[in-house]
């Protein structure tokens, strides 16, 4: 079975997924990582900005928020609900 | 790190507090150290050092409050400064505050500093709330794995603070260093060995760990890397880098990253056996606010209400203090006139420091409020959600999200707008947004618009070429962000990504503290440069005493060759004569024809333009003193007569001079405050070289395209 892999920056709010992949590098990669966006966890899109960018996740128990262009780099697989 | 201090019994020790951003960290130092705290700067970066002193128990404690940082790495001036402090000023002990409620991300800032073999303690703050989601701890079994003991604190309620500094105070006095190893795996041990044992040979080892050393190494940690490279530790570096690439073959992916992913797996084992979570799942407070203030909606509407009512109440609430203060300057200023005997040194007394010390407490009213607003939003959490919802428009021009609320500021003021770029945690957006606040119009320039505007356009027009300057101002800022992060100050983009924190509500004493502290620094920082500039802008107004000027003076001005020779009913002239003879008017006079090109080239001009740099609303008043009339302000109908008839003005050389005002070269008060954010007088100095010569050519462009569209 095909595992529905894709980027963090294409879910719609309310859907849950597991991070497969941090495609980021350097200085975006190292803030990713501190604030727990790693292999494994799991993220729930909360929300968007009012412009539609930035986005709002759930993960680690936390609320955070980053730009759709720092998403575009983690890949997800989609969890059903 | 290697710690030789025999710690034992002794009477005072070196506290450092660390902890992630929101984890309440400044809420316990204050609690600990109350007003007994001092702020200053970590040399060579605009990194803010607060320090504090406490007795407890007998015992003195000297306690720092670390930046605040996910992890500790080598990014950041932030992360390096508190890096340093950790291990080379080897305090006797580390209290790292986390919010409980945010367990496993805070625990990674943990799994740093374990390694570090620092003496440390963890405080679990932030307790209620967690009771309040109905998670529990085992405490006890969480301290045995991760090896270090563990206290509950509820900070803004300054419980738990005794058995914190209790427990502190213990491990200080034991030396006690965390009692397990940080494990990443298998693989990653055997590489972390490998290097230690090159790592032992070099010199660095005696300053440091050689685990930690090798750990950074591993993960290609610049600052580790060329410590290493400098201490002649060549062995290590390559060793390292074999194991590195190692590692990349054999788990197909970077080993910094994989060394994250193995310290989160390393703590959340230990959190999942201690940590249950009953109610997962059901929506908190903040969620269901959030669902308004951060509506996709209603968001942005709520802000913009939000910035109006700041606005307002730091200006609006402030004016009457404002003035409260103008007049009590006044009146101290003729209280000292009137005891000292007329001259030289009374003038210096009442023109030069009466009037520099009214002219820096003046800002003082606008600063709190504006800080109590920024204290609030940020001790609420809702500073998070201001900066997410305006980042896509900020972004577009190369800032942060958060840089939108001093910007804003800076309509009304830039000095504070200036020091609210403290919010900004990022050294390089904070000095770009600092660099281009000037540029916002602050309401010190609207009287020189005001005047200017109403003397030559007619009256339906004036207010909108105000507003045409004040849209000019913020597009100006706009383009020269993009290009200050385009190639001065450089590096790459900033990340975005951001906490947004629980609501909570901001305590009194905590608001009026972080206000304060600002007040403070203000006075005792700028307010010095502030002064002393005033003092020197007296000197060169005051000197040559009995001023004396030649024929090349036309216009209004008497013929006569020196103030002494003044009929009487010319005395008025005498302030005139004074400020054109001086020194201030001798470099104004000759500054006049660099303005030439712009079309600006008029000595009264210049002259005002100089003294616009103690205060931009000055060129009022100025003027209207190059024109012979006393008292004069923006509303006299005398002094927009005196323009009118000029023959040198017209509405462009108005409009190309008000565009000139508007760009150039910030006030003192502005200039002393962004050296002080900015931490070096070269950025300081490029800022005046930026807005002058954007001044210029900016006024340039006006000034030519005007003249070839058929004005003159």
């Amino acid at each position: 079975m095909e595992d529905d892999i894709v980027k963090l920056s294409e879910l719609s709010i309310g859907e849950s997924a597991e991070i497969v992949k941090v495609g980021a590098v350097g200085e975006i990669k190292k803030r990713l990582m501190e604030m727990g966006v790693i292999r494994g966890a799991k993220v729930e899109v909360e929300r968007f900005a009012p412009m539609g960018d930035p986005i709002e996740i759930f993960l680690m128990g936390y609320h955070m928020s980053l730009r759709r262009s720092e998403a575009e780099g983690i890949e997800v697989k989609r969890l059903k609900n | 790190m290697k710690n030789d201090n025999k710690n034992n019994q002794k009477n005072k020790l070196f506290v450092a507090l660390a902890g992630n951003p929101n984890s309440g960290k400044t809420t316990i130092f204050n609690a600990i150290t109350g007003a007994r705290q001092h702020v200053g700067n970590y040399p060579g970066v605009t990194v803010e050092r607060k320090e504090g002193e406490f007795e407890h128990k007998g015992v003195s404690l000297h306690v720092i409050d670390l930046p605040g940082t996910y992890s500790l790495g080598a990014y950041s001036p932030d992360e390096r400064v508190a890096r340093r402090v950790l291990i080379d000023d080897h305090p006797d002990v580390v209290i790292q505050v986390i919010d409980a409620g945010n367990l496993e991300r805070n625990l990674y800032l943990t799994s740093q500093l374990i390694p570090m073999k620092v003496p440390l303690v963890l405080a679990f703050n932030m307790m209620d709330e967690v009771k309040k989601r109905g998670i529990r701890f085992d405490i006890d079994q969480l301290s045995t794995l991760l090896g270090v003991p563990i206290v509950t604190t509820i900070g803004n309620r300054s419980e738990g603070i005794e058995e914190l500094l209790d427990k502190a105070i213990e491990v200080a006095q034991t030396g006690k260093e965390p009692a397990v190893d940080v494990r990443f795996g298998l693989e990653f041990d055997r590489s972390i060995d490998a290097i230690r044992e090159k790592v032992a040979g070099s010199a660095l080892a005696e300053k440091y760990d050689p685990k930690w050393l090798a750990i950074k190494l591993l993960e290609e940690d610049q600052e580790v890397l060329e410590w290493m490279k400098s201490s002649d530790g060549d062995d290590a570096l390559e060793k390292a880098s074999e194991e590195r690439d190692r590692i990349k073959e054999l788990m197909d992916d970077d080993p910094e990253i994989l060394l994250a992913d193995a310290r989160y797996g390393w703590l959340h084992g230990a959190v999942k056996e201690t940590v249950s979570l009953t109610l997962e799942g059901r929506r908190t407070i903040t969620d269901k606010v959030d669902t308004i203030l951060a509506n996709r909606v209603l968001g942005l509407p709520i802000f913009l209400l939000l910035m109006w009512l700041t606005f307002e109440i730091t200006f609006r609430f402030g004016a009457p203090f404002m003035e409260l203060i103008e007049k009590g300057t006044e009146w101290i200023g003729i209280a000292a006139a009137f005891v000292l005997p007329d001259g030289l040194f009374q003038s210096l007394i009442v023109d030069g420091i009466i009037a520099g010390v009214g002219g820096v407490l003046v800002f003082l009213p606008n600063i709190m409020l504006l800080f109590i607003m920024i204290s609030m939003m940020e001790d609420s959490g809702y500073m998070a959600r201001a900066a997410f919802i305006v980042d896509r428009v900020m972004h577009l021009v190369g800032l942060h999200g958060k840089s939108f609320i001093p910007l804003f500021i800076g309509f009304g003021c830039n000095v504070p707008a200036i020091m609210g770029t403290r919010v900004l945690e990022n050294e390089r957006d904070r000095i770009t947004t600092i660099l281009v606040a000037p540029f916002v119009s602050c309401s010190a320039r609207l009287p020189v618009f005001v005047l200017l505007a109403g003397a030559f356009f007619p009256a339906a027009y004036a207010g909108r070429i105000i507003f045409s300057l004040y849209i000019l101002g913020v597009v100006v800022a706009m383009v020269m962000a993009r290009l200050l992060r385009a190639y001065v100050v450089k590096g790459p983009p900033t990340p975005f990504v951001m906490e947004l924190p629980p609501y909570r509500m901001p305590t009194p004493k905590s608001v009026l503290m972080h206000t304060w502290e600002r007040a403070w620094m203000y006075i005792k920082k700028a307010g010095t440069i502030i002064l002393a500039m005033s003092v020197v802008v007296w000197f060169l107004t005051s000197f040559p005493q009995k001023a004396e000027y030649g024929p090349d003076i036309k216009g209004t001005v008497t013929k006569h060759g020196s103030v002494e020779n003044l009929p009487r009913e010319l005395e008025v002239g005498a302030a005139e004569a004074q400020i054109i003879g001086s020194y201030a008017g001798r470099i104004g006079r000759a500054i006049s024809p660099v303005l030439m090109p712009v079309g600006l080239n008029d000595w009264k001009i210049s002259i005002a333009l100089l003294t616009g740099f103690v205060a931009k609303e000055i060129v009022v008043s100025t003027m209207g003193t190059l024109y012979s009339l006393e008292g004069a302000d923006e509303e006299s109908p005398d002094i927009r007569e005196a323009l009118m008839a000029d023959p040198f003005f017209s509405p462009l050389r108005a409009y190309a001079l008000m565009v000139f005002i508007l760009l150039y070269m910030p006030c003192i008060a502005v200039l002393a405050v962004a050296y002080r954010e900015l931490g070096s007088w070269r950025w300081t100095a490029l800022m005046v070289l930026m807005t002058t010569t954007v001044a210029y050519v900016t006024s340039g462009l006006v000034w030519w395209i005007g003249r070839l569209v058929g004005f003159q």
